[in-house]
């Protein structure tokens, strides 16, 4: 696939590009507490190919559902830019943003909450093409249909209601809805996570035919490494909002760089009982996002932080495409 | 005497429309002291119901019975439910997946702690306080002292679980069902959860009995597994030849179809899906997703294999990867000896 892609230009011309995106929450004081700014997501760029993945990975409070949200052009961003299909959106505003919006949909982790119960899955289908096409009923109706069984599922159930799928089926559903603008970006927010096993491999399947067959671009938002190792091309580490680590697949499991993203493989469960690994088992938790400690933001949960990592904030270093934001990776690297 | 023994256990519901519906069909376990058991299956496999079962936890609705339901050699379904109200608790117990959700909001994290201490110890106030402290330290809880008065709001996710585990933990259990314990969290917490839990069994002696649909998690912290589908017990076995060599289709199945161990683009799914309470077939109940199911798979329910098979439920159990030819449906089942 990798030489294919290289053969055609048009499938290296990137569909997203975000520079130096940032977003921060005002919260307001309470009765009891005090008001403050939080930074959920800081700095964080990049670029993506159609035909491409790539993986968020961080854990709950990493900022990676917030980058999701304003990729998908559900949040805007609080500083930065950020590009689709050539078209800057940052200051883009009505009508514009409506049109740029049907390139880049999204899918929610949780199958059960994402559909709506009162409509049917027609319904539910042909929705975005009533709100964003001038297509006629019937079409609308042709359109959902033929969706339906390009997801896998019988054009029958399309007059029933969410609550008679199981979940997997109701995943299989919600990504044909964000199939039905025929979108170049789809932003999959732990779209496999609230999935049993057997179930996940389907949809996972599912995934990658659906992308070879629209060239689709993927921003695979996952908190689960082994899901990430199968399906991405590039992994993109969040800690506290920041990146910490950004490579190729490969390189990312071959070679993981940061600290963070050693212990955060490490303590990925591997379905291999002969394998005996030393786990780096981190302490503590992530830190307030309202008090970030100073220097490194990693530094309190780190077992090789030294006193720079305390009092500096580590500059993101690229080498040969693998980017790290490490005081320790950027010493060695220099010495 | 095994710790726990669980043989031929059936649980039934009462459903609206009157019927019952099997939620757990003839699952027997043995379970030793300092022993970490996995039960292992999909969501509908009757992992967590067979569990709570042994605790006594289910609803009037729920009709239990077993061939054999002992704890310590002491029958658990003939027990009158004050001595059960004893045994549970303090013997037996269990923590559950959504730690947030388990405790009560309304009650400081030192009060919840140190009302299984006053109930099933009857310690006095200061001893409460010093144990509660100390199982708060032991389960790796930083400030002990002064987390007591917290409430379950202001602690994070790892913390709650780890507040949980140390009330299942304070009156020193024999046996700690743990169900789900630590899908609801971050995979850095996971590890820490999962440590400390191995690290308690090496101190206590306790064995552990660990409900999970993760192999990841199976993989690298039980010694023994049971793999249940659609409320039957597919396979038993210990945790490396499980993955060495499953015998059960569903099971090979399953391991085939993880990320981590794909070499393709495509992962080898299992097709369809876990049947629904309706559809109960006539012959096993894999059969309609099974790769290798004859039409004797179909009609015939099948019977369990021997020991070096994992006990495998199945007409043809697989031996490296591949079927053996049908055993005759009268030939012996396995069922007695589960401890191989």
């Amino acid at each position: 696939m990798t030489n294919a892609a290289s053969a055609n230009p048009a499938r290296d011309v990137p569909v997203l590009v975000a520079e130096n995106l940032v977003k921060t929450y005002e919260v307001p004081g309470g009765l009891f507490s005090k008001g403050g700014t939080v930074r959920a997501v800081t700095d964080v760029s990049l670029s993506l190919a159609p035909h491409r993945t790539i993986a968020v990975v961080g854990e709950s409070g990493s900022g990676k559902s917030t980058l999701g949200r304003m990729l998908a052009l559900i949040e805007g961003p609080t500083a930065g830019h950020l590009s689709i299909d050539g078209n800057d959106v940052t200051d883009v505003e009505g009508h514009r943003l409506k049109e740029l919006r049907r390139s880049v949909q999204m899918v929610f982790q949780n199958p059960y909450g994402s559909l709506n119960p009162r409509q049917t899955i027609r319904k539910t289908l042909e929705e975005p093409l009533l709100v964003n096409t001038t297509k006629s009923a019937d079409q609308r109706r042709a359109e959902a249909l033929d969706m339906l069984s390009r997801v896998g599922l019988r054009p029958e159930f399309a007059d029933r209601y969410p609550h008679m799928f199981s979940g997997g089926q109701r995943q299989r559903i919600a990504i044909a809805r964000a199939l039905m603008l025929r979108p170049k970006i789809i932003v999959l927010d732990e779209p496999v996570s609230a999935l049993d096993v057997s179930v996940r491999a389907q949809v996972l399947n599912l995934l990658a035919d659906l992308q070879e067959e629209f060239g689709l671009a993927y921003v695979f938002v996952s908190h689960d490494l082994s899901v990430v190792r199968h399906i991405a091309d590039e992994v993109m580490v969040l800690y506290l909002g920041r990146v910490v680590e950004k490579a190729s697949k490969d390189e990312i499991f071959a070679d993981p760089r940061h600290p963070y993203t050693r212990a955060l493989l490490s303590a990925t469960p591997v379905a291999d009982p002969t394998r005996r690994h030393e786990r780096i088992v981190l302490s503590g938790e992530l830190p307030s996002p309202f008090a970030p400690p100073p220097g490194c933001v990693f530094n309190p949960r780190c077992p090789i932080a030294f006193d720079r990592c305390r009092i500096d904030r580590p500059q993101q270093i690229v080498d040969g495409g693998h980017l790290t934001a490490c005081h320790a990776v950027e010493a060695a690297a220099a010495g | 005497m095994s710790l726990l023994e669980i043989e031929n256990l059936t649980v039934e519901f009462e459903t609206r429309s009157g019927g019952l519906f099997r939620a757990v069909d003839g699952i027997s376990l043995k379970v030793e002291p300092s022993e970490i058991v996995s039960v292992v299956g999909e969501s509908g496999s009757g992992k967590s119901v067979a569990m709570l079962a042994v605790m006594g936890l289910l609803p009037k609705t729920a009709h239990v019975r077993a061939d054999r339901l002992t704890f310590q050699g002491e029958n658990l379904l003939g027990l009158a439910p004050a001595a059960r109200r004893r045994l549970v608790g303090k013997d037996i117990a269990m923590i559950f997946q959504e730690p947030m959700s388990s405790l009560n909001p309304c009650f400081t994290v030192g009060f919840q702690i140190g009302e299984a201490l006053k109930t099933h110890l009857g310690l006095g106030r200061a001893e409460r306080r010093a144990r509660s402290i100390e199982l708060l330290e032991q389960v790796g809880i930083p400030s002990a002292e002064s987390r007591l008065s917290a409430f379950p709001h202001q602690l994070s996710g790892g913390m709650s679980q780890r507040v949980m585990i140390a009330m299942a933990i304070s009156c020193s259990p024999k046996l700690l069902i743990a169900d789900e314990p630590s899908t609801a969290l971050d995979v850095t917490i996971q590890a820490q959860i999962l440590d400390l839990l191995v690290r308690l069994r090496d101190e206590t002696g306790m064995a552990l009995v660990l409900i999970t649909h993760d192999m990841g998690v199976v993989a690298e912290t039980a010694e023994r597994v049971v793999v249940q589908y659609a409320g039957r017990q597919v396979e038993q076995a210990t945790t490396f030849d499980l993955f060495r060599d499953p015998h059960h289709p569903y099971t090979a199945a399953l391991l085939a179809a993880l990320p981590e161990r794909a070499t393709d683009k495509r992962l080898p799914a299992i097709g369809g899906m876990v049947p629904g309470q309706w559809d109960r077939l006539a012959g096993c109940v894999f059969a309609p997703r099974c790769g290798v199911a004859t039409d004797l798979c179909h009609t015939v329910p099948p019977t369990r294999a021997a020991a070096e098979l994992g006990f495998a439920l199945c007409h043809t159990p697989l031996v490296d990867g591949r079927p053996l030819a049908p055993r005759h449906p009268s030939a012996g089942n396995g069922i007695e000896g589960v401890t191989a």
